[in-house]
């Protein structure tokens, strides 16, 4: 093994998923062929691409060539340190979604198993390729067929015409992006020719146009991550997918387009301007706020997961938009604080959103119902689910000890020192960012919340949730292999940050580790004990100490008997499970406080009507704001262009003659 | 006034012949006399070729001939005959043209054709360079003759009499195209003339005649 470069292992692992996929293609309709054996097979590639990328982590890249592609034209590939952070991510956590799917994708749904086994793989090997890709054609390839392969995953079940909507609006969105880096791209070679990531770097651009290069690859990757105003596609196409897709989706083919954006404004344009963090800190509040309101309110639970995406990755453009300040400023030490918690927010997120979405995947499975306000009580039909979602969701509530609350702490440490900077306005201004942060903390706290607590907790809302039975063995398998991931990542933040160091150093040329060396491995102190420190460890024995002894006192000191009986009714008997705090009814408040932010149409019944009902449905300002009338503009434009098809032959004629006559005429010698 | 060779002016005769026949094939109304006009040019063209290849002995060009006689003067409108005759549409007449507005805009065609043809013939040395301009003029006319008609034989005559000005421009040109290439041209000719009769009987049984502004109703929205 040791004479085998690391390269080359992630080639192979990207090989051996393109021909899984092509094996689903060899009998597409067995089900059980691909599910029992070809998705397991996808889960030992990852765990060995995993494996791999983070042994490599601290050495020196490695390059090697391709011979496929155009003539002359080859593609160039490059394994560094910040390509092992996401390989190790995309590795990780795709066992955990490819177990899952073993035992999720049955028979009769949509697309055939085999043919959505050759989509799965192709997106697992096209996400490796975009990791590793050293120039901008390779890159370019394998982003597209990244897109198009998720564009046919999310439109797994086309029978539906509101899926092939959100399928279209992804693929749409997903192209206007594309272009956007591929200018970027083009921007950056500096009119040389040169499209290795290599001559890029060599270019030094003026101040216009590697910020012009900055802003394309801001908004192209931002498209792709769902950062705002291009974040629309996100809450339609997360839904409409299967809960691996999605899970697959958001946990990690979010994370290239975070991948891109570090690439291109830390390798590739390495002289960052100031205002350029400022830009990616307004975008990323601006995003996360939005995310997480739109996430309370929301009573379909993927949707609700969906906007909790936006959220998660506005904070992690908050991050990146502080490192490119501190380093702006050469304050390498606190980019580098910055840099890490983009970073280990990346592999938090990829963690527990995944295990979230596959555990309502679970749920959908289980009940056949999306919607919160038909779902409640789970958690004692389906407790595996239940227990391990919990761990999800309080790593998704940035609560302690758990993954979520190491990467917020860390970057509310970044903000915590940007009264530091030299510049006037800045010092005083970002640290407002922080209030704004903490705020989207809270709230994505009370999205978790409600999350659990409408799904699994209560009482069933429904009388058929008393068939759901629990999910399969391989369903709990992956649900555990990603709870697992992201209890490591709780209590082991010094032995993670050591290791994702090497790519912090790579792109800033300092780290974190000498400090962090200084303590112990149980001790989490960025930039001194004396400011601030995180012992997961003790919050753990803390709180699990407690939580024992709380257990202990109710069963053995104060009566020790569990009874279940009807609650006291206040002497109001008509009293059901419908008459629970519904999803819409928990949001009420935040939706209240947040009014001007929501776009509702709302219902209220009178005392007259025959059948009174409430309904509330929300929508986003962006959709009336900006995309309809972009929509009414191409409309109109396509209305006069349509123009030229008049029907009539001889009028096509007509154009070919005129044409032949100009050219003849313009082309005389 | 430079003493032309005789065999050039038999050339220039049938190149101007050629394009007499384009003309009174552009004001044509009746299919019949159409196809026999085509006939004929094709005719004229298989001759002037044949004179060509005699002056210049150019062999490869007596084939060019003999194809032309075989496919454009014989097969072509033997098909197109036949057609006519299955479809029973030899009564068919352009109504809506205007006849000699089309013969003026044919004649300011002309004009731009050898305004245009003139500085190629110059480059070129050959015996027929005079007939270039007549060639590219003999294009366009049929180009206009495709445009302004609206059944679909008169159309396919034109798009037949195009490959005509465009074999003529081939042969006064550079003597011809080499063999593989006109023997794929006149193959694909061949061919086109026959899926277009083939389309004629789809049309004719979607509309119930062979008129083809009747086609506007396929267009989108």
């Amino acid at each position: 093994m040791s004479d085998l470069l690391s390269i080359d292992a992630l080639l192979i692992a990207a090989c051996a998923w393109f021909a899984i996929g092509l094996a689903g293609l060899l009998a597409p309709r067995e089900t059980h062929f691909v599910s029992k054996f070809l998705f397991p097979a996808g889960a030992l590639v990852g765990l060995l691409a995993g494996v791999v990328a983070l042994n490599f982590l601290g050495q020196a890249p490695q390059v090697a060539v391709l011979a496929i592609g155009l003539p002359d034209l080859p593609f160039h590939l490059r394994l560094d340190n910040l390509t092992a952070i996401f390989a190790m991510l995309i590795g990780f956590v795709s066992v955990g979604i490819s177990i899952f799917g073993a035992g999720y994708f049955r028979e009769g749904e949509g697309t055939a198993p085999g043919l959505l086994c050759l989509e799965y793989h192709l997106f697992l090997a096209s996400m490796l390729m975009v990791l590793l890709a050293d120039d901008a054609y390779a890159f370019m390839v394998a982003w597209e067929s990244m897109a198009l392969s998720s564009f046919f995953l999310v439109t797994t079940n086309h029978q539906h015409a509101e899926i092939r909507r959100a399928g279209f609006l992804y693929l749409l969105i997903a192209h206007v992006g594309a272009i956007a880096i591929l200018l970027s791209f083009g921007v950056m070679t500096g009119g040389a020719g040169d499209y290795r990531f290599d001559g890029m770097r060599a270019q030094q651009l003026s101040p216009f146009w590697s910020s012009a290069a900055y802003l394309l690859a801001l908004f192209g990757f931002g498209a792709k991550a769902g950062l705002l105003p291009v974040h629309v596609w996100l809450p339609e196409a997360h839904p409409a997918a299967p809960s691996p897709v999605s899970a697959m989706m958001s946990g990690v083919m979010l994370k290239t387009a975070i991948y891109g954006l570090l690439r291109v404004s830390f390798d590739l344009l390495h002289t960052p301007l100031w205002w350029w963090g400022v830009v990616a800190l307004a975008v990323g509040l601006a995003t996360a706020l939005f995310g997480v309101l739109y996430s309370t309110v929301q009573s379909d639970m993927k949707r609700l997961l969906a906007y909790s995406s936006i959220e998660n990755i506005g904070l992690i453009a908050v991050a990146i938009g502080l490192a490119l300040i501190f380093h702006a400023y050469r304050m390498e030490a606190l980019a580098a604080l910055a840099m890490t918690a983009v970073l280990y927010h990346c592999l938090a997120h990829a963690g527990f959103k995944s295990l979230l979405f596959l555990a309502t995947g679970s749920v959908l499975h289980a009940t056949k119902e999306r919607s919160l306000g038909k779902l409640g009580g789970l958690i004692h039909r389906m407790p595996w689910v239940a227990w391990l979602a919990l761990t999800g969701v309080i790593a998704g509530a940035g609560l302690p000890p758990l993954s979520g609350f190491v990467s917020e702490w860390l970057l509310l440490q970044g903000f915590l020192f940007s009264p530091g900077l030299p510049h006037p306005w800045l010092n005083m201004v970002v640290p407002v960012g922080a209030a704004l942060v903490v705020l989207v903390a809270a709230l994505a706290g009370f999205a978790m919340v409600k999350f659990f607590g409408i799904i699994f907790l209560g009482q069933m809302r429904e009388e058929n949730l008393k068939e759901a039975h629990d999910a399969g063995w391989w369903e709990r398998a992956g649900l555990a292999w990603l709870a697992l991931l992201t209890v490591l990542l709780g209590v082991l933040p010094t032995t993670v940050i050591l290791r994702i160091d090497a790519a912090t150093r790579q792109l800033l040329g300092t780290g974190l580790t000498d400090r962090m060396r200084e303590h112990g491995w149980w001790m989490l102190a960025p930039i001194s004990p004396e400011r601030a420190s995180y012992q997961p460890l003790v919050f753990l024995a803390v709180i699990a100490a407690s939580v024992l002894l709380g257990r202990w006192l109710v069963r053995h000191l104060y009566h020790g008997r569990v009874r279940r009986t009807q609650a006291w009714d206040c002497g109001y008997y008509f009293q059901g499970p419908r008459a629970q705090d519904t999803a819409e009814g928990f949001s009420q408040p935040i939706r209240r406080i947040f009014e001007p932010m929501f776009r509702m149409e709302r219902h209220f019944p009178t005392a007259r009507d025959e059948q009174p009902y409430y309904s509330v449905k929300v929508e986003d300002h962006f959709w009336h704001w900006l995309y309809l009338p972009v929509a009414k503009l191409a409309e109109r434009m396509s209305g006069l262009i349509i123009r030229l098809q008049g029907g009539r032959i001889a009028i096509y004629l007509l154009y070919s003659f005129l044409t032949l006559i100009v050219l003849l005429l313009v082309a005389r010698p | 006034m430079s003493a032309v060779p005789f065999s050039a002016q038999i050339i220039n005769l049938f190149a101007s012949v050629i394009l007499l026949l384009a003309f009174a094939m552009l004001g044509q109304r009746r299919v019949m006399p159409l196809i026999n006009l085509f006939a004929y040019q094709g005719l004229v063209l298989a001759m002037s070729t044949a004179v060509v290849a005699f002056t210049t002995h150019q062999h490869h060009l007596y084939w060019s001939a003999g194809l032309t006689l075989l496919l454009k003067a014989l097969l072509l409108p033997w098909i197109l005959h036949r057609l006519v005759r299955r479809l029973n549409v030899k009564w068919d007449v352009e109504s809506l043209i205007a006849i000699p507005t089309t013969m003026l805009v044919g004649v300011g065609l002309v004009i731009v054709a050898f305004n245009v043809a003139l500085p190629i013939s110059q480059l070129s040395n050959t015996i027929t360079r005079g007939t270039l301009g007549i060639a590219l003029a003999t294009v366009m006319l049929a180009f206009l003759m495709m445009i302004t008609r609206t059944k679909a034989i008169p159309q396919v005559v034109g798009f037949l009499a195009m490959e005509n000005g465009l074999f003529l421009a081939a042969t006064s040109a550079t003597y011809g195209m080499p063999m593989v290439v006109e023997l794929g041209i006149a193959l694909d000719v061949l061919v086109g003339a026959i899926i277009l009769g083939v389309f004629f009987f789809q049309i004719r049984e979607q509309f119930d005649s062979l008129d083809i502004r009747n086609m506007e109703k396929l267009k989108d929205s």
